[in-house]
């Protein structure tokens, strides 16, 4: 799956970044940057509800390729550049937490569990 | 190599929390280290160095690299750890309500800089403060 196919299903707007063409093979969600940062996977998307500077700085550790705010959540103006410089993809989508991860996972995006 | 580098990390403004952990994350990848010893040096000092702005006002880092290990020390003049044992154990925090809503207060960091780092020293005094030396090997 690639972030394009995300933002896809997802039916998710593109707030910033151009490599849609990235293969994602993992994926994360949670409102806790922690519980997030437990669990490294290979080029993992983040779902998240929380927006603020560490959203993106805790995807910047975990080398993480993309990050979808639910709920139409929208990043302000330093996370996006920040996230450009990280040369990250943010998607924004309407839907809530549970849908989105359910119709990522129906759609085969798994935990990155092996 | 040698390489000494030393950050003050402020607690007065929660948007720059994790800049240093983040300029380690730079200066590592540019010296060519391996991503998996990156990514494990800098998650570690990343939920160190958000300890120290959210349960210690702050402090500073001194980061020691080394052809083959990362040290990261991390210092506070906080309220310091009364129960270490304690403090090790997943989910357990006493994160106030607002620190949760930022996004921390699982009670994940030191388990995760336990499980990130090869060697993890914690020195606590009540009152006085907290030193965290973390080491990843390479
Ligand atoms: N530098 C510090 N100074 C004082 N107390 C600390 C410090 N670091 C951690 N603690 C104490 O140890 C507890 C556990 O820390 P830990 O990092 O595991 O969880 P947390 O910070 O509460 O939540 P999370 O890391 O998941 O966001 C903290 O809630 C706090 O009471
Ligand atoms: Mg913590």
């Amino acid at each position: 799956m690639t972030i394009a196919d995300i933002a896809n299903i997802l039916n998710a707007t593109v707030v910033c970044g151009d490599n849609l063409d990235t293969e994602v093979l993992g994926a994360c969600g949670s409102d806790m940057m922690s519980d997030v940062l437990a669990y490294v996977k290979e080029q993992a998307v983040l779902l998240t509800g929380l927006v603020n500077m560490q959203v993106i700085r805790t995807a910047e550790m975990m080398d993480m390729v993309c990050i979808v705010f639910v709920r139409g959540k929208t990043p302000s103006d330093e996370m996006i550049d920040l996230a450009k410089e990280r040369g990250m993809v943010l998607l924004s989508t309407e839907l809530r937490m549970f849908t989105a991860c359910g119709l990522l996972y129906s759609h085969g995006l798994t935990g990155g569990e092996q | 190599m040698n390489i000494q580098l030393h950050y003050t990390v402020s607690a007065d403004d929660f948007t720059r929390a994790g800049e240093a952990s983040g300029a380690v994350k730079a200066k590592l990848k540019q010296l060519g280290f391996r991503p998996d010893v990156i990514r494990k040096v800098a998650i570690a000092m990343y939920e160190g160095e958000i300890n120290m702005v959210i349960h210690a006002g702050g402090g500073v880092a001194d980061v020691d690299i080394e052809a083959d290990r990362v040290v990261v020390v991390l210092t506070d003049q906080g309220p310091g750890i009364p129960d270490i044992e304690k403090a090790m154990q997943e989910g357990y925090s006493t994160a106030s309500e607002t620190v949760r809503n930022l996004g921390f207060g699982a009670g994940m960091g030191l388990p995760n800089i336990k499980k990130y780092t090869d060697d993890l020293i914690i020195d606590t005094e009540i009152g006085k403060g907290t030193r965290i030396t973390m080491t990843v090997l390479v």
